[in-house]
């Protein structure tokens, strides 16, 4: 299996390992972001940080949608789902807290809460139920808005009056600023997420590098992916430049995919403001329907109460989605918190930094890591 | 649901969707983000929430499968997913499992 030895070799990792050890400024400490929540998994599944020198610190960002939806969405979107109406959504969202219950609990309260595989299921659903109003909870950063968009041209297209989307898409370079701008953030380079710029290209990151002068390399999803990644940022602090680069260019065009670009600006616009689960308001982070599509738009055909609840005092993710702490160190990690109960939102999705540590056994607080 | 999961192209059924073969199973795959990239049978594609997002070489989607098989957990979630959709699965005319 030539593939495997080519991309996940162990000869191959340690000897990127040894040039990115040659190249660190000694001294100079490094943190990381890797803004993916595929990434974070990778890097645990593999180990990925045990190549790295004592100096490289990788931490985890605001990445996964799940993560990020705040808890007054999830009520909004109980509060739907209590109607006449049949509600659908991804099986990650059933059992993220909202204030006092998820929508899973809402399902065993007699709420008609379907889980679907993409908005077209929803439509499909829609198509076959037209005394029923039908609603999908659409989530995502760039890779799923897409897909949003599709079935908003379609539901169009079929002229469907029972079908509407409950739209909570978020894109990726506010809460970059956000992290950035905030205090104490100690940030010094991104990892970048593949298969959003698959979708809107390598491009929009270099006003990261432009702005706040941060190396970012989209990155591949295997372990030496990463590790090269990894490498390529420390090779532009070793030669003193700044620049967007792409390590993922066998998948991701610089400048994105354009139908894709095109269908989510047809169909969506920026919102003024959005708020985020730990990381409060952000300025034009989130998604909304188009006039032109308005008869889709949930929040338009139902009273949406919008209320904001605020956080649970145990809960660290704010903190873990900023990379200011590791997921172990939030106080009720492994305890109170655990992917069977979760407190917070980063375990329950399984694709969350929490979640993550927590499978792979990081318990321990590691000293300096 | 944010992962990407690789699938070959089966049939063309029209400008809109393929069959997709992925992990064994036949999928209608929606094709409207990758339009002016033509597909053929037995392309690849990099799969989002039931849309081919881009088109990958041979070499990629075996990678991309292999890693997604050691990260078990989050690849079944996906594939179990896929199995319940009702818009993805393909009318027996087409030749469903
Ligand atoms: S352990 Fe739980 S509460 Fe703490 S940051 Fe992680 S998900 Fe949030």
């Amino acid at each position: 299996m030539k593939y495997v030895d080519e991309y996940r070799g162990k000869t191959h990792a340690l000897a990127l390992a040894e040039e990115i050890e040659k190249l660190c400024i000694p001294g100079k400490e490094y943190k990381i972001m890797e803004i993916c929540g595929g990434h974070t998994h990778a890097i645990y599944k593999y180990g990925i940080e045990k190549y790295l020198p004592e100096q490289i610190k990788l931490v985890h960002g605001p990445g996964c949608p799940v993560c990020v939806i705040p808890l007054g969405r999830v009520d909004d979107a109980i509060s739907i789902s209590l109607g006449e109406v049949i509600f659908t959504c991804f099986g990650d969202m059933l059992r993220v807290p909202g204030n006092k219950r998820s929508l899973s609990d809402a399902k065993a309260q007699g709420s008609d809460i379907r889980v679907v595989y993409s908005p077209l299921d929803a439509l499909d659903i829609a198509q076959k139920n037209r005394d029923k109003q039908v609603v999908f909870l659409a989530i995502g950063f760039e890779t799923t808005a897409p897909s949003t968009a599709i079935a908003l041209k379609q539901a169009k297209a079929l002229g469907l009056t029972n079908f509407s989307i409950f739209c909570n898409h978020v894109t990726i370079i506010p809460p970059l600023v956000s992290i950035l701008e905030s205090e104490d953030s100690q940030i010094d380079a991104f990892i970048g997420p593949g298969h959003v710029a698959a979708v809107v290209g390598c491009q929009i990151f270099e006003q990261i590098t432009a702005r706040y002068s941060k190396p970012v390399v989209v990155s591949g999803f295997e372990p030496l992916d990463i590790l090269q990644s990894v490498y390529m940022i420390i090779k532009q602090f070793h030669d003193d430049v700044r620049a967007v680069e792409n390590q993922y260019s066998r998948v991701v065009p610089y400048y994105g995919n354009q139908a894709a670009i095109e269908a989510i600006n047809s169909t969506m616009e920026v919102r003024p403001y959005f708020e985020w689960r730990g990381l409060g308001t952000i300025e034009n982070s989130g998604l909304k329907i188009r006039d032109d599509y308005g008869e889709f738009d949930a929040e338009n055909r139902f009273t949406i109460p919008g209320i904001k609840v605020s956080e649970p005092r145990a809960c660290q993710c704010g903190q873990v989605l900023q990379g200011k702490i590791m997921p172990n160190e939030c106080r009720v990690f492994g305890k109170a918190c655990t992917p069977e109960k979760p407190i917070g939102t980063c375990m329950v999705s399984s694709e969350g930094a929490c979640a993550a540590y927590y499978n792979y056994g990081r318990f321990q607080v590691t000293a300096g890591r | 649901m944010c992962l990407g999961i690789p699938g070959q192209v089966a049939e063309i059924i029209d400008e809109h969707y393929v069959v997709a073969d992925v992990s064994g199973a036949k999928r209608k795959i929606n094709t409207d983000l990758l339009v002016g990239q033509p597909l053929e049978s037995g392309s690849w594609v990099l799969i989002h929430v039931g849309f081919a997002l881009a088109i990958i070489d041979d070499n990629e989607a075996k990678q991309t499968l292999d890693l997604l098989n050691e990260m078990q957990e989050v690849y079944q979630q996906e594939l179990e997913a896929l199995a319940i959709s009702t818009a993805h699965k393909i009318s027996e005319k087409s030749g469903d499992l």
